[in-house]
């Protein structure tokens, strides 16, 4: 599968997933599984069981030294200085005018040591920012491909992981991790997760990634476990009202548009973006992102345009029909004095104007 | 994968969009092919004219759609609609589990036989696909 960029990258498991008759996607320049089986079935798996996806194609970037903290405290919008070590924290990397750069999840391995996971899209432009900005003794490093990831995900991952790692994984609560052996390899477990379901995420040399995949699958398969493709992973995400970088969220959505207003945190001092996000603050952003249903059949995808009382105001940002809610569900940007929850506007559908609300999210909520 | 492998019963008419058509008389029953389901994944929604609408050979008469992608359905032949699938409404699973059995989309009152001769047959279609699919 040439792209116009060259051949697709692939990771550790590429090979085996196109034995196992998986269906391949270009996906920001990798060759990745869009489904093994049916979307459906890997979706409700992860829901009830257990599934196993490959997310070695995320980047990673290592800040380290005297500085470290002080230079990721200017580049993103949360506060890394509340996590102590073996904690984690979801977050924005902002441009000056409070915008994302990427939405990524930092871990604080220790005092002077960051680990910041960024989509693979971003990739390089996150590393050439992040050392761009970087003052001061630090050293930032590209470690993407010293790391294989793989995301065990579900109300089994906690009992299908503890059958390969001696340490308890019970204690570890969410946003946390441990540097620890799976199967033998030494790994970062932490839990954390892009399917609204308990479950962990698992940073491996690539090497190593092969055995970990089939140790995870063999010991899975008995609690209902399959291996999961970007098709599950996306229906799972937008249930949860987790947010896609590039259909969602980019350089001209601001962090408070999003609605992340917990990962603003303005009283930490200043960093990039903060004077624009304090000015938005005080006056409220001029847009929102909302979630709504269909009510009219159909369904909402990417690109399809919103219309509110008949005046064309955005575009659909992520939309697909919810397996586990069973309804036709998106994601848009309304103007603010139009994005109360209840608010009915229409959805251009080939043509055709389909009648929808903006309701309360997440969609999806975990009950256990 | 081998994509050219699935079942295309002899007695049915093909289509370059993976639509096939079944002749009983006048009347042409449309649905898509086993090629077409697999490619499409799982289907969650279909959307079908009313019956007594017109559709004409090659053009659009309705959409498929998987959890991930829409498909537009092109009639294979010119025609009025007589009935359409209801049952697809609440389950559009259907056309996976049995493309050309219960999962058909709609049956049409043919006007012109002589349009019969531009579709292909299943041996002409499995070549077909076994091309598109390389």
């Amino acid at each position: 599968m040439p792209s116009a960029a060259g051949p697709l990258k692939t990771t550790a498991l590429t090979r085996l997933f196109r034995d196992m008759g998986a269906r391949m996607v270009d996906f920001a320049g990798w060759e990745l599984p869009v489904q093994f089986s049916s979307v459906l079935e890997e979706h409700q798996a992860v829901r009830t069981a257990a599934g196993l996806f490959d997310v070695s194609h995320m980047g990673e970037v290592e800040v380290r030294g005297r500085a470290a903290l002080e230079v990721v405290q200017k580049l993103t919008s949360n506060d890394v200085s509340r996590l102590g070590p073996g904690q984690a924290q979801y977050t924005a990397l902002t441009t000056d005018k409070g915008t994302f750069v990427d939405d990524i999840i930092v871990y604080r391995r220790d005092e002077d040591d960051f680990l910041m996971v960024v989509n693979a899209s971003n990739t390089d432009k996150d590393f050439a920012w992040i050392a761009s900005q970087a003052r001061g003794q630090v050293e930032v490093i590209n470690a993407s491909a010293r790391y294989a990831q793989l995301a065990l995900q579900g109300p089994r991952a906690r009992a299908i992981l503890q059958t390969l790692v001696q340490v308890p994984l019970a204690p570890i609560r969410s946003f946390h991790f441990i540097e620890t052996a799976v199967g033998g390899t030494k790994c970062i477990v932490a839990r954390t997760g892009y399917t609204g379901e308990d479950g962990f995420e698992i940073y491996a040399p690539p090497g190593d990634a092969l055995d970990l995949f089939s140790a995870l699958v063999r010991e899975g398969s008995p609690h209902g476990l399959l291996p999961c493709g970007l098709g599950a992973r996306d229906t799972l995400r937008l249930e949860a009202r987790l947010l896609l970088y590039g259909n969602d969220l980019d350089e001209t959505t601001t962090v408070l548009e999003a609605g992340l207003d917990s990962i603003v945190k303005l009283g930490k001092g200043p960093f990039i973006g903060s004077e624009a996000l304090t000015r938005e603050k005080e006056r409220g952003p001029l847009r929102r992102l909302m979630g709504f249903e269909m009510i009219d059949a159909g369904i909402p995808r990417h690109g399809y345009p919103i219309r509110v009382e008949g005046a064309e105001t955005g575009a659909v940002t992520s939309g697909t029909f919810g397996p586990t809610v069973k309804k036709s569900i998106g994601l848009a940007y309304f103007p603010s004095r139009a994005a109360g929850v209840g608010t009915r506007f229409s959805v251009g559908i080939r043509g055709r104007d389909a009648q929808a609300v903006i309701v309360p999210t997440p969609f999806y909520r975990r009950a256990h | 994968m081998s994509k050219g492998n699935g079942i295309y019963p002899e007695d049915l008419k093909y289509t370059k969009e993976h639509e096939w058509l079944a002749v009983n008389g006048g009347v042409g029953t449309v649905g898509i092919t086993h090629y077409a389901q697999s490619e499409l994944g799982d289907i969650v929604y279909v959307e079908l004219p009313a019956a007594g609408s017109p559709v004409v050979a090659g053009e659009e008469f309705g959409t498929v759609e998987s959890v991930k992608a829409v498909s537009e359905i092109f009639a294979p032949v010119s025609g009025e609609v007589l009935e359409v699938n209801t049952a697809l409404a609440t389950s559009p699973e259907t056309i996976n589990k049995d493309p050309y059995g219960d999962g058909w989309l709609l049956k049409l009152k043919l006007a012109d036989s002589k349009e019969l001769d531009a579709l292909m047959t299943a041996a002409e279609y499995r070549k077909y696909i076994e091309e598109e699919a390389n």
